[in-house]
């Protein structure tokens, strides 16, 4: 499977995507957080840099909202790390999470993630689990991981093959197994070393994800019985409606439901609670964004310094975060975020 | 009219109320207290709402409950089960009714 991009597919562009959220004749997002009172909607505090290393995978997820895969070519340079690293020296932020693509395919990942701990950041590497097992010299990414004492947040959509697969493709559940024992191998999940193993659920369709700490139990019980598999918490997130999510949405003909859905579920407690009011997204060029899906809808910060070469922490934490209707799917029921539900 | 069930009926299942707002609304707290977590998982509950939808033969609580159960964390394999039990009682419904036929062909033969 190729990215959109690669297929010249015309959701690849992100005015095309904006121009479909707009057209779908939804109240408009900015006007449902006004009558919460949160239009504007303001931010907090920077206390997380989420850094999307690049669009190179070894996956095709049929819900990514990265667009990645093989194909891309996008990657963030030393350089461009260097100036994140500078950046973030200017902050009192606490958590560096990583994110790509499999953020592991950089050639300056390794460099980059021992600049951060150095640094004694907290860092997350948003790990896919297959590129552990994809290539010999990625088999010793768990003791490097262990070494750093990074945390580790991996897409495990269902403890079956039949769903998995379907959602990021054939043989993808039977790596991740692999994998995930590799990492509790080394103390990853397991209790008392410390070491953190999150998995993220994403439902494998057109619906909402369930209750995730219902979902955790189960996941805890079936992985623990079937593979002898542990792990520390379960995030359920939510499929934003952008990107290869919003083309099968279209190419399902589930868009318009799946929309009024997430209108439909909205949640004023969720809403006060998303994640861009403290974190910032950096693209692999070093442009700056509220959230990761404005970065792949080139939504730049309203700020002044939209890119780490002019970073200005005082615009940035004053400014109001960009919205579109893609937002509701991090509103809706429970609401969602990066390290779950918000509400 | 053009059809007697029309997918868009669905969403205005709250409706009801509208020729009787006081019994609509005590159904719909009733409804709403059932499918609280309770002794059962509000997810053991959504199965056997799915079962039961097989069993009433409702289009509209069918299409409700396939996606419910999803989204309670459901699979197909689970929720194909859980149509199967209510498959087997209505079946053997039908087929312990049987007896009493043999009972009758019984008393009727030589």
């Amino acid at each position: 499977m190729k990215s959109l991009l690669k297929q010249g597919h015309s959701l690849a562009e992100s005015d095309r995507q904006i121009q479909l959220l707009e057209q779908a004749g939804l109240t408009r997002f900015s006007d449902k957080m006004d009558t919460v009172g949160l239009f504007p909607l303001t931010t907090n505090s920077l206390d997380i840099f989420q850094i999307n290393v690049g669009k190179m995978c070894n996956q095709v997820c049929e819900h990514c909202h990265v667009d990645a895969g093989p194909d891309r070519k996008e990657i963030m340079t030393r350089g461009t790390m260097q100036i994140c690293l500078d950046a973030i020296d200017k902050t009192n932020c606490h958590t560096v999470d990583l994110t790509g693509g499999a953020p592991e395919m950089n050639p300056d990942f390794r460099w980059f993630v021992e600049q951060l701990s150095a640094k004694g950041k907290k860092v997350i590497v948003r790990c896919n689990l297959t590129i552990i097992v994809a290539n010999k010299k990625y088999h010793d990414l768990p003791e490097f991981f262990k070494k750093h004492n990074i945390e580790i947040a991996s897409s495990l959509p269902y403890f079956n093959s039949a769903k998995t697969d379907a959602q990021r493709g054939e043989g993808v559940f039977e790596k991740s197994i692999r994998a995930l024992k590799m990492l509790n191998a080394v103390g990853y999940g397991m209790e008392g070393t410390g070491l953190i193993l999150n998995l993220v659920y994403n439902p494998s369709g057109a619906f909402l994800p369930p209750d995730q700490d219902s979902l955790q139990n189960q996941f805890k019980r079936k992985l623990r019985q079937g593979f002898k598999i542990e792990f520390n918490n379960l995030f359920a997130i939510t499929n934003l409606p952008i990107s290869r999510y919003l083309s099968y949405l279209v190419a399902s003909k589930n868009y318009d439901k799946y929309m009024e859905k997430l209108v439909n579920a909205f949640n004023p407690m969720a809403a006060a609670s998303v994640m861009c009011r403290n974190t910032i997204s950096v693209g692999w060029n070093g442009f700056l964004y509220d959230c990761d899906f404005n970065q792949m809808l080139e939504l730049k910060v309203a700020a002044k310094g939209q890119h780490l070469n002019d970073f200005d922490l005082e615009a940035l934490q004053s400014r109001h975060v960009i919205l579109n209707e893609h937002c509701y799917g991090c509103t809706a029921g429970a609401g969602s975020s990066c390290g779950g539900t918000v509400a | 009219m053009d059809t007697y069930y029309n997918p868009e009926d669905l969403k205005k299942f709250g409706k009801i109320s509208e020729f009787q707002p006081e019994l609509g609304k005590k159904f719909f707290d009733y409804y709403g207290s059932v499918f609280q977590e309770g002794a059962l998982t509000t997810r053991e509950k959504s199965l056997i709402a799915l079962a039961v939808s097989h069993t009433v033969q409702c289009p509209y609580c069918i299409d409700a409950y396939t996606e419910d159960a999803m989204e309670k964390g459901c699979d197909s394999e689970e929720m194909m089960e859980a149509v199967h039990v209510a498959a087997a009682i209505k079946s053997g419904a039908a087929l312990v009714h049987s007896v009493q036929m043999m009972n009758k062909y019984k008393d009727l033969s030589m």
